[in-house]
């Protein structure tokens, strides 16, 4: 579905299509969701398999799933404070559902959900809702407060509460098109240099040699694609876990 | 072998998935991530968000109350046997610090007590000395004391002797030399003569 007419074609691969066909297409469920469900059935086997036998020295996988546990649980406790620990099995939603969402789209063929701007919206206003709601119930209306700081003199109110409330909301903004943008680049830029070695392999005799070059920035680019992949989902974990802080603790 | 399968599966189904559905619908003007007017696209994208929420939703509930409480628990499970493995070796320790200790404490107490021992023991040996010293030295002083009083006793006797021959002697050579003399004199003479010459 790539390259009909000798055309470079990297925005196809973001095309949505209905699952199993008329089906999908009745409930709306498109192979994007189906990559979705594929990772929440990945996460929860691989924690599950991780805790499968609890044995006292761990092997390989028990030991994965005990160093993404304690790695979430180190961030959120570390930002968040003691009170953050209740929080950490969101955390650790968000992290693992970003980052094989990320690892998933590496797979050939597989569809990365997280290039979708309506999927990172949606995860961000989840974390915003979320956080905004925990501020809520733990601050009541004090947590209005955030947005004009203590000490700061009263006549620059109309100035510090828009910006603070266009700052809080902004969150948003920045949390999901970070992620979006990141996969949509490292997507686009893989589907054009694989193009780029189709259309050089096809220039006759010399055309397979000269098509080595972009070959091989693609290798490169997928092993940028990787650290990228962990990068991302880490960096929403992290963003998750500060929006958090400021939600217990207000500033 | 059955992890490759595995693998082999896994990257197979969504091609399959891919393969067995069509997008359809007239070809998509920039970017699909954006293509809300999309006669195909735009449904499937709210469809998109709609099956988001609930499979995060339900990934959420899935780990918040069933895959992560049991790694926790294993992850608490080691933490609280290495915890008290520490205690008992800490306990341990201490339990042998303790015995060191007894044993010092005992081997001091054995010495200070073989010395007071060995004290009193030298003590009475001295003691017993003393007395059968001392007795011995009564003993020999009594005696000489013995001797002594012997001794003057025979002297004196001897010395008594002395006198009377010595004025049996003087009476002799008086009557000899036809003189006689007062017997009471001639004692008084040998007497003072004795006298003065220390023989007592």
């Amino acid at each position: 579905m790539a390259k009909e007419g000798k055309t470079i074609d990297a925005l196809s691969q973001f095309e949505l299509s209905p699952f199993l066909g008329g089906f999908g297409q009745a409930i709306g469920f498109s192979q994007s969701n189906a990559f979705m469900l594929l990772a929440l059935g990945l996460i929860t086997l691989f924690i599950m398999a991780a805790a499968a036998r609890g044995a006292m020295i761990p092997g390989r996988l028990q030991s994965l799933g005990e160093a993404s546990y304690e790695f979430i649980q180190g961030m959120v406790t570390e930002q968040v404070g003691d009170e953050g620990k209740k929080y950490f099995p969101f955390v650790f939603a968000i992290f693992m559902f970003v980052l094989f969402g990320n690892l998933l789209g590496m797979l050939p063929y597989a569809f990365t959900f997280t290039s979708h701007i309506a999927v990172t919206l949606t995860l961000a206003v989840i974390v915003f809702v979320t956080v905004t709601v925990i501020a809520l119930m733990r601050h009541g209306m004090h947590f209005f407060s955030y947005f004009f700081p203590e000490g700061a003199p009263v006549w620059l109110a109309p100035i510090i509460i828009p910006v603070e409330v266009i700052s809080y909301f902004s969150r948003v903004v920045s949390l999901s098109v970070r992620l979006f943008a990141n996969m949509v680049a490292g997507h686009v830029m893989l589907k054009v240099f694989a193009t780029f070695v189709v259309l050089l392999g096809s220039l006759g005799a010399v055309g397979p040699f000269v098509a080595v070059l972009p070959l091989s920035v693609n290798i490169a680019l997928v092993g940028f694609e990787f650290l990228v992949a962990f990068l991302q989902a880490y960096v929403f974990a992290i963003l998750t876990s500060i929006y958090l802080h400021d939600a217990v603790h207000l500033h | 072998m059955r992890r490759i399968l595995l693998a082999m599966t896994l990257s197979a189904m969504p091609a399959t998935a891919w393969a067995a559905s069509s997008a359809g619908g007239p070809p998509v003007e920039g970017m699909p991530q954006l293509a809300f007017g999309h006669p195909v696209q735009g449904p499937l994208l709210i469809g998109q968000i709609v099956w988001q929420v609930v499979i995060f939703f339900s990934l959420f509930l899935l780990l918040a109350f069933v895959a992560l409480p049991k790694l926790g628990a294993v992850i608490e499970n080691r933490r609280q046997r290495i915890e008290s493995d520490l205690e008992a070796a800490r306990a341990a320790m201490q339990s042998a610090e303790a015995a060191i200790a007894a044993q010092r404490e005992a081997t001091q107490s054995a010495r200070t007590e073989a010395q007071a021992a060995v004290n009193a023991a030298m003590q009475a040996a001295q003691q017993e000395m003393d007395a059968k010293a001392e007795a011995l030295n009564a003993a020999l002083a009594k005696q000489i004391a013995e001797a002594e009083a012997r001794i003057d006793q025979g002297r004196k006797s001897a010395l008594g002797a002395v006198r009377q021959v010595a004025g049996e002697t003087v009476e002799a050579l008086l009557s000899k030399l036809g003189a006689s003399a007062d017997a009471g004199k001639v004692q008084a003479a040998v007497q003072r003569e004795a006298t003065a010459r220390g023989i007592s």
